[in-house]
């Protein structure tokens, strides 16, 4: 059975079994939005019912999109009102599902609040909404002499408020840090309906450090309706560098050299060989095809620093055996390298149609132990395994490539997933570097915390969102969960389906 | 009590772990720098020291781990031996004290914000156990981030014992420039990327990090704003620190402040007068009570301290 035949039993059966047919609560959602801003039809739902990620959770309630902070608030009152839950929604593009709906709660789509509502040069900040998409921020601020920093692998797509609530990194943020580097106040609407701003842009807003507690948060303390985000400037000079290794070891090396050596690129990406092979083979990018690894770095910021940073990386990359180095002349051949490592997640379709994209970080100096041992495992299991990770912050992203309708495979890629957490949390690695724990991985959080650890993450949860009414059953393993995971399962009495 | 823990703590962890016991009101002295930011403990408070020491200085992870107590000096100097610092700010107190605080270094804009470098935080809580939030890796969104809201508590959630801050190599190169200046604001449509710029109404001071190379390129374009020449640092900063938007920075007079260094692109001001206090968000006074009760429900950490 596949994932909608699955949901259509799953509403049938309810609908046998309760035979609801109407229900007040749309009824109020669509006198606090327009009618045709409440999604209910089924195959809408079903719709949003859905992530980018291989899991699946219950079923998406009314589907709402607000244009407003104050509609926001409205949605979050009439879901008050009738106890239900509710949870924020960006793009979709999540690969933890943080963004599936447990249980049938109110889906808030955030993607018509997509303005970019000011640029403040002098500041050197940007007011945005949180459905403006990455790039599109990126892309306008670019003439200006700015841009966004983080810029997750999905930035064509994914939302900065989606960004938020996963805390995104992407290859950039080696050097310039991940989001909540660059996000320095939120407005936020919290479960209760009230409305506030968490940091600001004064230097050192006082209090608590609310944004900082907020942002990779999951969307479980509160819906973002607005972000201020630094300007970055966008470097004087840059160099990309593609330089070949005989085996993804010497490539994991050298990158512990470079850092070892003073030196912290703007990103160091890493790609194994059957990810060259796939990319060149379906999308060219004038990766060398022979070999063992490559990786694709960059360096920029001013240009003696450049020059001279280029240099030593090749330098060290040459005492690890490095063959073919490719430096960039030209914004076009930079665009060519930067476009294979980009693709490389698409390219991956060529092989297989699914692809189970794994996300731990481990020390530098760990990570060819680790890849060694992961690539072990896959082999041992019969899975496709592809490597393209952020090797600069040890951010490993091992790609299981299968088809989802071959009896047995999913189960068994589950089983791999499971296996390379534990690979990684041994080499004092953690579960995610920047998809987030989700339902992915939230039973494994036992792993790398104790009990105590855990209690104490909820008190935070608990504190922002006492009647646990946004998102619940995400992130903190059963036991320690503001929810009941098992009752948000089943679809709650009295949900309209 | 520290039950069942995931990584090795370090048996001076374990040790102030039970100096703070389970009851009774306790806080903790750092290098008093920064004492009389947010109230006084209460007269009955227990004053413990948090533990002392490196515990792990690694970088080619870009990680240094070190115990609460360790002065930030101290720290520093051990970095220094690798080619690497953090972005703390070294005024006499410890590492654990300038988390407490949150304030950031006066070179800010090239060394980042101490809320961006606490990679690892444990700490002792109100009921005595050894909680930890975060890992000793540069990159991971794995969890609720505790050790954020934690930076700039001023131990009234938990005490601190054990932290991994992420470090960065030294620049070759860090020069002090200074020169008359009436427009501070306009260095940054010259200079990329300065570490900073200070100025006190009539004088700049701008300080430029990297490869002498570089340095040397963005002086010349420094002269073509300004007589710029080089000074040994940054000037004397009055007593009192403002927290303001850089462009009401860079627009600030002697007439709100008395005297006065701003600094350009942060908006922090070291002023003669006192800030006027800020009022607080109805909504955000609720969270923060709701926190503290979670997390100290009988008051008992650093009680007299508000934030």
């Amino acid at each position: 059975m596949n994932y909608i035949q699955r949901i259509q039993k799953k509403i049938k059966d309810y609908r046998e079994s309760k035979h609801l047919s109407d229900n007040p609560l749309v009824a109020d959602l669509q006198k606090v939005l327009d009618r045709q801003r409440v999604l209910e039809n089924l195959n809408d739902r079903i719709s949003y019912s859905k992530d980018e990620s291989v899991f699946e959770g219950g079923i998406a309630g009314p589907v709402c999109f607000p244009l407003s902070t104050k509609e926001v608030q409205a949605i979050m009152k009439v879901a008050e009102k009738h106890e239900r839950h509710v949870i924020p929604r960006g793009a979709g593009s999540g690969l933890a599902g943080g963004a599936i709906p447990l249980g049938a709660p109110i889906v808030i789509a955030m993607t018509k609040m997509n303005n970019i509502l000011e640029i403040d040069i002098d500041n050197r900040i940007a007011w945005v909404e949180p459905g403006v998409i990455n790039l599109e921020l990126s892309d306008h601020l670019r003439p200006l002499g700015f841009h966004y920093a983080p810029d997750p692998s999905s930035q064509q797509i994914c939302t900065l408020g989606g960004n938020v609530a996963n805390n995104s990194g992407g290859p950039h943020c080696l050097a310039d840090g991940v989001t909540d580097t660059h996000v320095i106040a939120l407005e936020v609407v919290l479960p209760n309906g009230d409305i506030t701003t968490f940091g600001g842009i004064d230097a050192e807003p006082t209090g608590l450090d609310l944004r900082g507690a907020f942002i990779g948060s999951e969307g479980t303390l509160g819906i973002t309706t607005k972000i201020a985000v630094r300007l970055t400037p966008n470097p004087e000079d840059v160099q990309t560098i593609l330089i070949s290794f005989p085996t993804m070891r010497k490539a994991a090396e050298t990158v512990s050299a470079v850092i070892a050596d003073g030196i912290v690129p703007a990103a160091m990406e890493a790609m194994d060989q059957r990810t060259i092979e796939v990319i060149e083979q379906h999308i060219p990018s004038g990766y060398p095809s022979n070999a063992g690894a490559v990786l694709l770095v960059e360096v920029e910021g001013l240009p003696a620093g450049v020059e001279i940073e280029a240099l030593r990386i090749c330098e060290i990359a040459e005492n690890h055996e490095a063959g073919e180095i490719k430096i960039a002349q030209t914004s076009y051949q930079r665009d060519a390298l930067w476009k294979g490592r980009k693709s490389a997640f698409g390219a991956s379709t060529y092989l297989a149609p699914n692809y189970y994209l794994h996300d731990t970080v481990v020390p530098r100096s760990e990570l060819a132990n680790v890849l060694d041992k992961v690539n072990a495992l896959a082999e041992k299991n019969n899975l496709t395994i592809m490597n393209v990770f952020h090797a600069g912050d040890g951010n490993l992203h091992p790609l299981l490539v299968f088809d989802a309708n071959e009896e047995g495979t999913l189960a068994r890629v589950h089983e791999v997933a499971a296996e390379i957490v534990k690979i990684s949390l041994d080499a004092g690695g953690v579960l995610s570097g920047e998809h987030g724990i989700g339902i992915e991985k939230q039973e494994f959080m036992s792993q790398l915390f104790t009990d105590a650890d855990l209690d104490h993450q909820n008190k935070l949860r608990t504190a922002f969102d006492p009647q646990c009414r946004i998102n619940p059953g995400k992130v903190l393993p059963t036991g320690h969960s503001c929810a009941d995971i098992q009752t948000l399962n089943k679809i709650p009495e009295g949900t309209w389906v | 009590m520290g039950l069942e823990v995931k990584q090795p703590i370090d048996h001076r962890t374990e040790d102030f772990c039970s100096e703070v016991g389970v009851d009774g009101p306790v806080a903790v002295e750092g290098g008093k720098t920064r004492w009389n930011l947010n109230g006084l403990p209460s007269e009955n408070t227990r004053l413990l020291k948090a533990p002392k020491g490196i515990l792990s200085a690694k970088p080619e992870e870009m990680t240094v781990t070190v115990l609460a107590g360790t002065p930030v000096s101290e720290l520093h100097k051990e970095l220094q031996t690798l080619g690497q610092r953090t972005c703390l700010p070294d005024r006499g107190g410890t590492v654990g004290g300038a988390l407490a605080v949150g304030e950031n270094d006066l070179s800010v804009l090239g060394k980042g914000r101490v809320r961006d470098s606490v990679l690892q935080l444990r700490y002792v809580s109100a009921d005595g156990q050894i909680i930890s939030s975060g890992a000793p890796v540069v990159k991971n969104v794995s969890g609720f981030n505790l050790h954020k809201l934690m930076v700039g508590s001023f131990g009234t959630l938990g005490l601190f014992a054990e932290i991994t801050l992420r470090t960065n190599p030294t620049p070759p190169t860090t020069k002090w420039f200074t020169a008359a200046s009436k427009h501070p604001q306009n260095i940054f449509n010259n200079i990329y990327k300065p570490s900073a710029v200070l100025w006190d109404g009539e004088t700049a001071w701008v300080q430029l990090e990297g490869h002498q190379r570089d340095v040397e390129q963005q002086v010349e374009k420094l002269l073509t704003i300004g007589n710029y020449e080089e000074v040994e640092g940054a000037p004397g900063l009055p007593r009192c620190r403002w927290s303001i938007s850089p462009v009401e920075a860079s627009k600030i007079t002697r007439k709100e402040t008395g005297n006065f260094v701003a600094s350009i692109g942060v908006g922090i001001v070291w002023a003669d007068k006192p800030q006027s206090t800020k009022e607080v968000d109805p909504t955000i006074r609720r969270i923060t009570n709701s926190l503290k009760n979670e997390f100290d429900p009988t008051g008992r950490l650093n009680p007299g301290r508000y934030v």
